[in-house]
């Protein structure tokens, strides 16, 4: 079994490298504020420890009043996960630093959040929508992206009891 | 004799052309005969299934799950299913356990014929595999037809177990089939193993080393070509993957060619855990009841399993309501790509072609 490290573990041996990272650590996760992310990264992938030179997923969730990407790393060696999180709190004009430099397999993922979500992956080096053309106005996955009146949710309207 | 000056030459490649496998464009600058620069052009058949999901309930996502890999719908369901499960926290009884194992296996061994025939397609060897290869293909389809009534978007698995239990005429088919596969392995390989052109065309062409590939997030047979053995199924088994044997087939090239082999292999091993799988299939129930409207509690997961093209994730966040607050896939056959520049750059047009379609891309999944 895939073996997923606790986030107060990998809290604990990122602040040992890097003390000046501010860390926020859940049961499964770490966040990390957005100017250590590289630097984080970089430990995460060259540690003998974790070892994460796979990113396994990437991915953005819209919280709101902020942003949140999420990334699943693994280390295909050791056979365990790290779930790292970090946050664009501007959501208006979300923007963070791209990890592409550090894995090459972010540049796909970091594009779909890109156009999907809205979020500019600053150090990207070609960051252009990959699935809506250059000019579609607005991103669908933000919440606020064309809600029906009342918030009416199509699928629920067959189970009225429910 | 003064130098002849050449331009580089600009071609669109796509995206209604057969050998993109779907609507599939790229933007290649060739010199010559030579490709210099390949730019990736996709999204002609987004359907923002990640949206959609967002407004439609747990159990009325999962058709959603056939139409993005549409040549393995049963991959793509169970590892939607087993995001939504680990979620709630729901057991499925073990017979519904083995029942998925039975079509995920079922469905590789479909998918490779489609992969592996496709792919002799575009390196020549016009239909003759393919139709060859489709008549193992049909014998599994008429399986999923009579198990729940449709072939390739099959909609068959459920949150909590499987949609329907297997017929009567289920299982002497089945065994006969899996009686017959491995003859028929062997027969495409004494055809076309050896066979001087395939050699000629996918030798040492559109190499992907292993260092490049576990940065790029390649997975699935990519990888294994490559040379490392990595296989969701053996290093995070689910349902009861732990209890089958079998072995992961690797290569050591990277290339074409041994992409080609390894998904060959894939369906021997297929065939091992089938046999395997049929005989200690259990009785018993074959799904739990669930809430129309299932709640899960509040809370994110990320499930995988190893679908034929790769490794297919579900990532689900949940805000305690009928509907999964965010819905994100993690496909394999957009991932495998991330590196098809590297892989081409150098090639001749025609193989780069076939380098497009040794990473067994289906548009479905790649725009979603």
């Amino acid at each position: 079994m895939t073996k997923l490290i606790p986030g107060a573990e990998t809290a604990a041996r990122i602040r040992a490298a890097i003390p000046d990272a501010e860390l926020e650590e859940a049961a499964d996760w770490v966040v990390v504020d957005a100017p250590h992310l590289v630097a984080l990264a970089t430990f995460l992938r060259d540690d003998e420890y974790f070892d994460c030179r796979y990113p396994t997923a990437i991915t953005g969730v819209d919280r709101l009043d902020h942003f949140e990407v999420v990334y699943h790393l693994s280390s295909l060696q050791r056979n365990h996960m790290v779930i790292l999180k970090t946050r664009a709190l501007d959501h208006e004009a979300p923007e963070l630093p791209s990890v592409v430099p550090v894995w090459y397999g972010a540049h796909l993922q970091e594009r779909e959040i890109y156009d999907l979500m809205g979020i500019r992956f600053s150090g990207h080096p070609s960051l252009k929508r990959i699935f809506l053309w250059e000019g579609f106005a607005g991103h669908p996955l933000r919440k606020d992206f064309l809600t029906l009146p009342s918030g009416h949710k199509p699928g629920l309207a067959h189970f009225p009891k429910e | 004799m003064p130098e002849l000056r050449t331009e580089p030459l600009v071609v669109n490649f796509g995206p209604q052309h057969p050998s993109t496998h779907g609507v599939f464009r790229m933007r290649v600058v060739l010199d010559g005969e030579r490709v210099v620069d390949v730019e990736m052009v996709m999204g002609y058949l987004h359907r923002s299934m990640e949206k959609l999901a967002e407004e439609r309930t747990y159990t009325q996502n999962i058709p959603f799950t056939d139409r993005m890999d549409y040549l393995s719908a049963m991959t793509g369901n169970l590892a939607y299913c087993l995001a939504v499960e680990k979620l709630a926290g729901i057991e499925v009884p073990e017979r519904a356990q083995y029942l998925r194992v039975i079509f995920s296996e079922l469905q590789r061994i479909a998918n490779h014929c489609m992969a592996i025939g496709i792919f002799l397609n575009d390196c020549g060897a016009w239909q003759t595999p393919v139709m060859w290869m489709f008549r193992d293909r049909e014998k599994i389809l008429d399986l999923f037809e009579m198990t729940c009534g449709a072939r390739l978007t099959t909609n068959y698995m459920r949150i909590g177990g499987v949609s329907f239990d297997l017929p009567d005429e289920f299982m002497p088919r089945a065994n006969a089939l899996v009686q017959e596969l491995p003859d028929r392995i062997s027969e495409y390989e004494s055809l076309l193993l050896e066979n001087e052109i395939l050699q000629a065309r996918a030798r040492d062409v559109g190499v992907l080393s292993p260092e490049l590939a576990i940065a790029s997030s390649v997975s699935g047979p990519i990888l294994r070509s490559t040379g490392v053995a990595w296989d969701i199924r053996k290093a995070d088994p689910y349902c009861v993957y732990d209890r089958m044997e079998f072995d992961i087939p690797v290569g050591y090239r990277g290339d074409n060619y041994d992409r080609f082999l390894v998904r060959m292999e894939e369906m021997r091993q297929s065939v091992r855990i089938l046999r395997q799988a049929l005989e200690q299939l259990p009785p018993g129930p074959f799904k739990t009841d669930i809430p129309l409207a299932l709640r899960p509690p509040v809370g994110e997961t990320y499930a995988r399993v190893e679908s034929p093209k790769g490794e297919l994730g579900f990532y689900l966040v949940s805000d305690g309501g009928p509907t999964p607050y965010r819905f994100h896939v993690r496909p394999p056959s957009l991932l495998n790509i991330t590196a098809l520049k590297e892989m081409t750059v150098g090639l001749t047009v025609s193989d780069l072609v076939i380098t497009l379609g040794s990473t067994d891309i289906v548009l479905g999944e790649v725009d979603r």
